[in-house]
């Protein structure tokens, strides 16, 4: 089953590598993994989205809380909770295609943000599954170039995670 | 190897005016930390720190042949006393030497600090003359390791590295200290009352988890106790004695936890596991209760997990790490804790009850002396040939079940937990989790430099032996005197035993050619040597060693047995239950 992990960690050189490190030294995979320093510059917090049964989540969970520089570990999916994903994609927009484009990128409520006369790049963020209901909707053979973030995730409602 | 001849760059000094160096603030460090011994090898990158130390008398500094056996020295010296080891190599290759002993340490949880030398920062990444990317390479066998970039942080490193080390679950804890961080200035504090945000060991366990756990002891008509390194560690093993005779509960010590329990106490029943004893092993596999401390259900003690999991049974499994619960077994009442704490609680709660165990436990006894009788660990010593068991047994005998005895890996090391019975905890230094072939030298070393004047011997086999041999130098230099009982089976013995059973008697590289004259070997580094291949010699050589020359190192080359297995053995992927006593069996 998919999980959304959520760590808040020390925002020292290393300590992404020792996550990373982990998950590939316990056999454990990661499908998208994010970190960025939060409000307060000393931490980081990551976002990795992961899967398998039960047990494994807890002996994830209980491995990254292992490590010296994790500070708070907590699996969004046992709870409510929102997530979100950004992409970018650059697709060829040329003759009837560039109109199609603009109505598909309004209907995902995506946002067009760099125009040349042959592409348009789109902003579109979301969950995992509607970034994914996007691409399936348009011409495969229309996409230059696509780049995504990878989920982030937060607690819904009063449920926080802070130090 | 090791040179300082790469030293081109000019190191700067960062803080002029600030009293004292990088170099002098380890040296400060290590004292305020009490640290008497220091196992190292010197080298381009550490060349300050060892300018400092050449300057200073309040540790002493062992200088062995080679980094590997530097660390395996501290890891001994810290699990046969109370101590952490502090090892010192230099950058390059001194740590990926020392690796090994890094990831030895790492797998028993031993508290080690390894301070190790980096090129200078602004040579990092530059492909330096022995530069290796050291955090890197031993991220994934230490507990936690730092770089050190700038001379202020240094003392509050390696406070920190003291502090991860020896609380909550143990391990070795690096730090690298680049060659111009040693010598740049700053003022030298030692932090006190260190506090990390992001670790913060639990200690006490929970109590209602604890009362769930009286019930069941209490309520158990099968009990049993099933304890490994942790109680070592966590210095339990009186509360553990008191713990199996309230209870009146069989007990059984892993390979690392062996000396937990006092062997002489018949609620012992041996190790379990792969070469566990057949008491041991039926009753893990058919208590209804099961007490795990500081023990980790590793696939060497319980065998298939699915097997294992066929009887019914609850599981009270206390320890330090919440990830070694529900890993391999599913366990009914998880208590994370230190083992120390939580087994004081336990009994202050059992005692406080005062009732008494289940009368069923009788039944319970009387089936366990029904496998008891089986007599497992029975063998015949002829005349013809020496025995391995028998060695052990003599040795046993002669240093009266009281001496340190570290061992390498292989038959020789479960001969060793089969037949000396320990009466006390950290007397027995083995590798158990990594298996280190080339451990027992250096652990002997480490063993002497913390208890001297105590009984050492390395119980060792021909081919390990050969791993680490070259400190028999350091030995020399030292005057350490452990007593090296070598079973010579000119074998890879366990690998050889499971050629034999596993592999059509294939026995694919697994012997010994071309071996020293090891009393020759031992001679020519000062040392005595004895050849013994009768067996009617073997008490009286164990007897010259221990006797007359006791402040000698003794190499005895013991000539056993070529083809004697380790019975019972459980093979690999098979039932705990499932196990072949003899070479009838197979």
């Amino acid at each position: 089953m998919r999980h959304i992990v959520s760590v808040l960690l020390e925002n020292e050189p290393g300590a992404l590598s020792r996550v990373v490190g982990l998950f590939s030294a316990r056999g454990y995979n990661i499908e998208t993994l994010t970190v960025a320093p939060t409000e307060d510059p000393s931490l980081s917090r990551m976002t990795i989205v992961t899967g398998g049964s039960d047990d494994v989540i807890e002996q994830i969970t209980k491995h990254l809380n292992r490590l010296i520089e994790v500070v708070k570990v907590v699996d969004l999916t046992e709870g409510e909770f929102t997530e979100r994903e950004l992409m970018l994609i650059k697709v060829r927009a040329i003759g009837r295609e560039r109109d199609e484009m603009k109505r598909m990128a309004d209907i995902f409520r995506g946002r067009i943000i760099d125009v040349t006369e042959r592409t348009y790049t789109i902003e579109l963020t979301g969950n995992t599954s509607k970034i994914d209901a996007f691409i399936r909707a348009i011409d495969r053979a229309s996409i230059l170039e696509t780049v995504r973030t990878g989920s982030s995730g937060i607690g819904r409602g009063e449920r926080v995670l802070r130090v | 190897m090791k040179s300082a001849s790469a030293e081109v760059h000019r190191v700067e000094d960062l803080a002029q005016d600030a009293p004292i160096t990088g170099a002098e603030i380890v040296v400060r460090c290590l004292q305020a930390e009490g640290v008497k011994h220091v196992f190292g090898y010197p080298g381009g990158a550490v060349l300050y720190i060892y300018d400092e130390i050449f300057k200073q008398d309040s540790f002493q500094h062992i200088l062995v042949r080679h980094e590997q056996a530097a660390v395996h020295a501290a890891d001994a010296y810290s699990r046969s006393s109370l101590l952490v080891g502090v090892a010192l190599v230099t950058s390059g290759p001194g740590v990926t030497n020392a690796v090994t002993g890094i990831a030895t340490a790492y797998m028993d949880s031993i508290p080690l600090v390894i301070l190790t030398g980096q090129v200078p920062t602004h040579a990092i990444g530059q492909d330096a003359f022995q530069e290796c990317d050291t955090v890197g390479i031993t991220r994934p066998c230490v507990k936690h390791n730092f770089l050190v970039k700038d001379v202020r942080e240094l003392a509050p490193t390696i406070c920190k590295a003291f502090y991860i080390a020896r609380s909550g679950r143990p391990g070795p804890v690096l730090v690298d200290i680049p060659k111009d961080v040693s010598i740049a200035r700053c003022a030298f504090e030692y932090p006190r009352n260190l506090s990390l945000r992001s670790y913060n060991p639990v200690v006490k366990g929970h109590m209602g988890q604890i009362k769930k756990a009286v019930q069941l002891l209490l309520a158990a008509e099968r009990p049993m106790i099933y304890t490994g390194g942790g109680v070592i560690l966590a210095n339990a093993s009186d509360l553990l004695n008191r713990l199996v005779d309230r209870l009146n509960a069989p007990c059984t010590n892993t390979l690392m936890g062996l000396g937990g329990m006092r062997a002489s106490n018949r609620k012992f029943v041996g190790m379990p596991g792969m070469h566990g004893t057949y008491e041991a092993n039926m009753a893990m596999q058919h208590c209804d209760v099961l007490l795990a401390v500081g023990a980790r259900f590793d696939d060497r003690v319980i065998g298939n997990p699915k097997h294992f999991a066929q009887n019914p049974r609850k599981i009270i499994h206390v320890d330090i790490d919440p990830s070694s619960i529900s890993k391999r077994v599913k366990v009914d009442v998880p208590i994370v804790g230190d083992v120390k704490e939580v087994l004081t609680e336990l009994l202050t709660q059992i005692e406080a009850i005062q009732a008494s165990p289940s009368p069923a436990i009788v039944d319970w006894w009387r089936q366990i002396e029904q496998w008891r009788s089986r007599d497992c660990l029975k063998y015949e010593q002829t005349d013809r040939v020496i025995k391995p068991q028998y060695v052990i047994q003599k040795l046993w005998e002669i240093t009266r079940g009281d001496a340190f005895v570290t061992s390498d890996v292989g038959q020789h090391q479960m001969w060793a937990a089969q037949y000396y019975p320990f009466e006390k905890p950290r007397r027995w230094i083995n590798s158990g989790g990594l298996g280190t072939m080339g451990v027992g030298l250096p652990y002997a070393m480490g063993v002497q430099m913390a208890n001297p004047g105590s009984q050492v011997a390395v119980v060792t086999g021909e081919a390990s032996i050969q791993m680490c041999i070259q400190e028999l130098s350091t030995c020399t230099q030292y005057r350490l005197t452990p007593k090296i009982v070598n079973l010579n089976n000119r074998y890879l013995g366990m690998v050889r035993q499971w050629q034999q059973i596993d592999y059509g008697s294939r026995y694919s590289e697994s012997y010994m050619d071309a071996l020293p004259d090891f009393v020759k070997l031992a001679e020519s580094y000062g040392h005595a040597g004895m050849r013994i291949d009768r067996p009617a010699d073997v008490e009286p050589a164990l007897r010259e060693a221990f006797g007359p020359l006791k402040d000698r190192l003794v190499f005895m080359d013991f000539i056993t047995d070529q083809t004697e297995n380790v019975w019972p053995m459980v093979k690999s992927g098979k039932g705990l239950t499932e196990m072949l006593l003899g070479s009838e069996d197979l």
